[in-house]
């Protein structure tokens, strides 16, 4: 069993970089983050890791150096947010595009302007498009656990992609809470070995990263990049089984919660789960049958099994803590309800974007949001397609 | 230090068949580095001619590992090489008796400009690499668009010659002196024409442990409009007209590699090329003085400055 702890969601992710000890790990500081990589800055200094330590003067030559050091060959971690994310934008492309399985904690933040320093989803959501494998947490012990698989997915030969880790800034980064560690030796067994393809560091067999690729071949690599992505969906599932039997924590591409009987459901993303879950239970006392499913894995996008999970619905809320401006609603909403298009009938679908920089989402949110539900269930017709909740209008 | 012999009967690293100009300074630069390296090297690079020219998938130039991510963080990629180097050495991961060098290869653009930040990085934490900017005072990649390299009047893409504007109005930036003060133990201009010095620089550079720089001019006869057949020409002319002198510093001490017997105006390297033509005519003699005072004032700061305690 597990050794009960109570951590912060950046000591929590601080603990899992510790235990993975990667070879490198090169990062720069931005808050909600910061504390992880201070953390972890810490274990280097007190020798309780071997890792090779790159404070980088901007995210960017942060990501550029990883990219450098996964090509050389071995296990490379960091951790942004934010504008942090955004700074990167360039080199995410390039360390997918370069089949490079970077491991990269996410606590999610909103994006300036304005400033705001608090958590919502538009930093992760605006990288959704670069290649990352996206595994998004609802609380410390996810954000943990999910991190230790993260490197395991990403390092497979099938898979070979980097990997972005998700957990809401501040509501989870900076709140103590309740987990469970793993051993040092369980985590080291579990990731086991790095085997490096192709690595720099092998000057006897000298190979070139990052040629230029023209339209002869290009098409080409990019087919191969969808590729991996669709590999990684029965990786991500194996890799859980496993974690399972090491920890006895289930995970899959999402979480439902009293969804089998459900009328009506809500679909969310990170921390926002634990409101929904206390919200239903209240409904479900009074005989609303309202469930939940909690989004995991947001790329590769589970499309098929979602269709499955909720082909039996009458009405779905999608709850986005991220707009996309000018969009069919949140990137959420416009995937799950794709998804449900060819399903026939299929569930009326709402969308909800709600939180932006850290708004709180309340009890009595939710019960609006199952209200809503309700009406919809009732009269067969959607009165607002995307609302903004939480918001003075 | 080795000679002409020895250098001659190394191994090519970067091998013929690529996609450069004919008579490109940046090939002859990279080439002799190379030759001095030897094959324990790996080598980054920024976007740019070298990079897009000598790895044409599915082809490669480069006999030695070798990557490029893009175009402003060539140290801060090569930084990240190392970092695994001395991870996975201390972790007894690497042949004990094998000792990699890295080397970042960047132009002016790449260098002076976009990837100013990420060198500055690089060569403050102290990382064990050699940068080599090969500098030919333009992004010719993109079509010879100004740089903070660019020498004042030059008439480049963004910088025209035009009817009112004589082309670029500001002096160029001193990378040089920029990367001096971070206390490097290594740093050094050199040219290609002077192979030798070149080569000992290299050869120097890369004995010493830590962040090492040189800058190196390469022309290029497209950007300059010259002739395909005048690289080496113009790079000793840059030289003997001390636009480009040769110095190292090595631990804080400055020394002065080459000094012009009779050092040449300026004028004599500015004929040559098409891009500073409307340099000549009458009106515009001021800028051609300003130029020539640029260069004199530095050339005096380094004949100063080595005669320093």
């Amino acid at each position: 069993m597990g050794k009960p702890v109570a951590m912060t969601g950046n000591i929590a992710v601080a603990n899992a970089m510790r235990q993975i000890n990667p070879d490198v790990c090169a990062a720069y500081p931005i808050t909600p983050s910061t504390e992880v990589m201070q953390q972890f800055a810490s274990f280097v200094a007190d020798g309780k890791v071997d890792t090779e330590l790159v404070t980088a003067e901007s995210e960017h030559s942060a990501m550029s150096a990883c990219i450098g050091a996964a090509a050389a060959g071995g296990r490379v971690m960091t951790a942004t947010s934010a504008n942090g994310l955004a700074l990167m934008w360039e080199m995410l492309y390039i360390a997918s595009g370069n089949r490079l399985p970077i491991v990269m904690m996410v606590v999610n933040r909103a994006l300036s302007a304005p400033i705001n320093i608090h958590g919502d989803h538009s930093d992760g959501m605006g990288a959704r498009d670069s290649g990352w494998i996206q595994i998004y947490s609802e609380n410390a012990q996810e954000a943990y656990d999910n991190l230790i698989q993260a490197v395991v997915i990403g390092q497979h030969r099938d898979v070979r992609l980097p990997v972005m880790v998700g957990m809401d800034g501040f509501i989870i980064s900076h709140s103590i809470e309740n987990l469970e560690l793993l051993s040092d030796q369980e985590v080291k067994d579990f990731i086991g070995e790095y085997l490096p393809l192709y690595p720099l560091l092998n000057i006897k067999q000298p190979v070139t990263y990052g040629p230029l690729d023209l339209q002869d071949y290009y098409s080409e690599h990019k087919r191969q990049q969808a590729e991996a992505m669709k590999l990684a969906k029965p990786v991500i599932l194996k890799v859980a089984q496993d974690f399972a039997a090491l920890s006895g924590r289930k995970y899959g591409f999402f979480e439902t919660y009293r969804l089998d009987d459900a009328e009506m459901a809500i679909l969310t993303l990170g921390s926002s789960a634990g409101t929904a879950r206390f919200v239903i239970d209240r409904a479900r006392e009074q005989g609303v049958k309202v469930g939940l499913i909690k989004l995991r894995l947001f790329r590769p996008f589970p499309m098929k099994e979602l269709q499955a999970a909720l082909g039996h619905l009458k009405a779905l809320a999608v709850m986005d803590r991220c707009d996309s401006f000018g969009a069919a609603g949140g990137p959420v909403f416009s995937e799950v309800r794709s998804a449900l298009y060819d399903l026939s009938p299929h569930p009326a679908v709402v969308n909800y974007i709600y939180g932006l920089g850290g708004r709180d989402l309340g009890i009595a949110h939710i019960e609006q949001v199952i209200r809503d539900l309700q009406e919809i269930r009732q009269t067969g017709s959607i009165r607002e397609l995307i609302t903004y909740l939480t918001v003075r209008e | 230090m080795a000679t002409l012999k020895e250098l001659s009967k190394r191994e090519e690293l970067l091998a013929g068949g690529h996609r450069l100009c004919a008579g490109c300074g940046a090939s002859i630069v990279v080439r002799q580095i190379l030759l001095a390296a030897g094959r324990n090297v790996i080598v980054s690079c920024a976007t740019g001619c070298l990079e897009v020219a000598t790895t044409i998938y599915p082809y490669t130039s480069w006999r030695v590992p070798f990557i490029h991510s893009a175009f402003e963080n060539s140290a801060a990629t090569a930084c990240g090489v190392e970092a695994m180097y001395q991870s996975l050495k201390r972790r007894g991961k690497l042949p004990v008796d094998e000792e990699i060098k890295f080397i970042a290869f960047g132009g002016d653009g790449g260098t002076y400009d976009i990837g100013l930040q990420s060198l500055s990085g690089g060569l403050e934490r102290g990382h064990d690499f050699l940068y080599v900017c090969y500098d030919n005072g333009a992004y010719m990649n993109t079509g010879i668009q100004r740089s903070s390299s660019t020498p004042l009047g030059a008439d480049t893409t963004t910088s025209p010659a035009g009817k009112v504007i004589p082309g670029k109005q500001q002096y160029r930036k001193d990378l040089t002196d920029i990367v001096e003060a971070h206390h490097i133990p290594y740093l050094a201009q050199a040219s290609p024409h002077n192979w030798k010095d070149l080569t000992q620089k290299v050869e120097k550079a890369l004995s010493i442990k830590g962040p090492k720089f040189l800058n190196v001019i390469a022309p290029c006869h497209r950007g300059w409009r010259a002739g395909v057949n005048q690289a080496i020409e113009l790079a000793r002319l840059a030289v003997e007209t001390c636009f480009w002198p040769l110095y190292e510093v090595e631990d804080g001490k400055l020394t002065i590699n080459y000094k012009p017997r009779e050092k040449k105006p300026i004028i004599e390297w500015i004929k040559l090329q098409g891009r500073f033509s409307h340099l000549l005519k009458p009106e515009n003699e001021h800028i051609l003085r300003r130029l020539q005072e640029g260069i004199d004032a530095k050339w005096e700061s380094l004949l100063r400055r080595e005669g320093e305690k």
